[in-house]
């Protein structure tokens, strides 16, 4: 390539470039400053705020804040139980596709993936008001079939959330894991029956492997939505604040201690840690998954 | 003319979405589908399995169809899965009328934030992905990183200190504090890319040249032309994306004439608590139009957005 040809090619980047600049660094960087610093409140909060260099002291105090830490743990126990449930139920939902025709596997697809097309804060809404004892259908049936169902107790808001994300999940990973699905040879089928093996045998040897990449890709793609969560809890806390507290979640805590509180530095300081968490615990997932996946 | 070699618009020139039919899954099957199930009964018991992921799939939206078309007395008194009564028009009237059609305002709003910025950033991302991927220039590969590398970036670590730097200069609680962010979208430069590899060839570029046409000429009159299939792709995820986005606008949206239709429905839908009106039907309806339009565009373009999610599960 010439070499004035090879700046024009950069040209056609340098937009984004400078957006990028603009839009992630310069915010990243900000937030990283701000999170070295305290305000200093004097006398009874009454006087003015002096900025103080306070180095690492905003980490020191997140890394010990139990509700910013009891928040992380939560929502990483509530990943693996609803991350691997939910996958789990797609690929079966792909694997079931996959064995019938082409014509009927799509007409269920599309069925499958009309959750997916509901915004998800919509999809909250929604949900919450089948949940609700006043309006919604599913406390009667729960009432009809001898349960006490109350979605919004203390005991109950996980499973509660953990269902509406499950059904609003469902389909899109379905799709991923189906098209992966398609690519398998399916000569290796022939092969296999020929040998005697059974479909759940195929389903099991073959077909499985053959989309790990997808359910890595799927399962890291959730991990990192999991990690910050926020829209539906805080749909959740507008109708049961009691339970749902304002530290339910880690960006939860964070937004309440920048726009609540007024504390930005720390919460600059905890979405700081929350960023590295994130990349830790998704290179940890892709050692632990991806071993000798291409 | 090496020029008029490329394809005409409609036709698509990528593998995976030129399926032809749509509602054709983008990579072909090779022979007739796996009858996994070859026994009647295992064909029975994966209908039943797909039956009832399917009821459980629409049950809610069913649901909601249902309570938009309810009056007060319904919704709380009549059962849920079916109607009673026709009071859909009722509802949508006092909707559009309710705080003089702020919900209108809201609709608006929701479209503008969501269309131009998605366009905007979908040009930007062509360009990029392009210059990405068809030349070699110095620095390529650190912008590329970069570009992956912010999938990973938590959605606060950016919002907050944009928020703050908005603020200094005058744009919080302005639509531009909404487009701008929309403009820079590093998934929709990761997914140009990887189009413009699987579209644009080395040598139509070469060619092009020795036509003597210009670096920028190549670019909005064949590269754009061939990319229509790519691009309706990122745009349309975009779009979807903005039109979904609760976090941002909750940040740096404050007056309720700038809200999206998604931070009005959260405040209806925290009204009920705090005061005695209630808004139960009004969020209702509201949440069911608010599906309307992403349906609608979603349907249309179904090829695009198929393509889009497997493309980008394949890498």
């Amino acid at each position: 390539m010439i070499r004035s040809q090879r700046w024009k090619g950069a040209a056609f980047t340098v937009p984004f470039q400078l957006g990028f600049v603009f839009l992630y660094l310069l915010p990243i960087a900000y937030a990283v400053y701000e999170s070295l610093f305290q305000e200093k409140r004097s006398g009874l909060g009454l006087g003015g705020a002096t900025r103080e260099f306070t180095g690492f002291d905003n980490y020191q105090l997140g890394l010990s804040d139990s509700a910013f830490m009891g928040s992380i743990l939560r929502v990483v126990l509530f990943a693996c139980v609803q991350i691997p449930f939910m996958l789990l139920v797609s690929l079966v939902l792909a694997l079931f596709l996959d064995a019938l025709t082409a014509k009927a596997a799509n007409r269920f697809r599309i069925v499958l993936l009309v959750p997916y097309m509901i915004p998800g804060v919509v999809a909250a809404i929604v949900w919450i008001n089948l949940y609700s004892p006043a309006v919604g259908p599913l406390t009667p049936m729960g009432d009809f079939l001898g349960f006490d169902w109350n979605f919004f107790a203390p005991s109950m808001v996980w499973p509660s959330i953990g269902n509406l994300l499950t059904w609003h999940g469902i389909g899109y990973n379905m799709v991923i894991i189906y098209s992966a699905l398609q690519g398998v040879p399916r000569e290796m089928f022939e092969a296999a029956r020929l040998d005697g093996a059974s479909e759940i045998r195929i389903a099991l040897s073959i077909k499985i492997p053959f989309v790990r990449a997808a359910l890595v890709l799927t399962g890291l793609l959730s991990i990192i939505q999991m990690l910050q969560l926020f829209n539906e809890p805080a749909l959740f806390r507008n109708i049961t604040p009691e339970t749902v507290d304002g530290s339910f979640t880690p960006i939860m805590i964070i937004y309440n201690q920048a726009f609540n509180a007024g504390n930005y530095q720390y919460a600059a300081a905890l979405s700081v840690l929350l960023a590295l968490i994130l990349g830790a615990a998704s290179l940890v997932f892709y050692r632990l998954t991806s071993k000798e996946v291409d | 003319m090496a020029t008029t070699t490329t394809d005409s618009p409609s036709s698509t020139p990528t593998k995976s979405a030129a399926s032809g039919k749509s509602g054709v899954p983008p990579v072909r099957r090779i022979a007739d589908p796996d009858p996994a199930a070859r026994g009647r009964g295992g064909q029975r018991f994966i209908l039943l399995g797909l039956i009832l992921a399917s009821v459980y799939s629409l049950f809610p939206v069913w649901w909601l169809i249902v309570a938009a078309t309810k009056d007060q007395v319904g919704l709380y008194q009549s059962n849920g899965l079916w109607f009673s009564g026709m009071h859909l028009w009722d509802n949508l009237h006092q909707l559009f009328t309710y705080e003089d059609g702020i919900f209108l305002r809201w609709t608006a709003n929701s479209f503008l934030y969501a269309g131009v910025g998605s366009l905007g950033g979908t040009l930007i991302a062509l360009a990029t992905g392009y210059g990405l991927a068809r030349f070699d220039f110095p620095g390529r590969g650190v912008v590329f990183g970069a570009v992956v590398g912010s999938f990973l970036i938590p959605i606060a670590l950016l919002t907050l200190p944009l928020y703050l730097m908005f603020s200094k200069i005058g744009l919080v609680d302005t639509p531009w504090a909404m487009l701008i962010p929309c403009l820079i979208n590093p998934f929709s430069v990761y997914l140009a890319k990887v189009y413009t590899e699987a579209t644009i060839p080395f040598e139509l570029l070469e060619a092009a040249r020795i036509d003597g046409a210009g670096e920028l000429r190549i670019f909005f009159s064949i590269v754009l032309r061939m990319m229509t299939t790519g691009g309706a792709t990122v745009f349309l995820l975009a779009f979807v994306n903005t039109w979904n986005a609760f976090f941002l606008p909750l940040t740096v949206l404050r007056g309720e004439e700038n809200w999206t239709l998604n931070l009005g429905l959260y405040n209806w839908s925290g009204k009920r608590a705090e005061s005695g009106i209630d808004v139960t039907s009004l969020v209702l309806t509201g949440a069911l139009l608010s599906i309307v339009p992403l349906a609608i565009m979603m349907t249309a373009m179904r090829r695009y957005w198929r393509t889009g999610v497997t493309l980008g599960a394949l890498k």
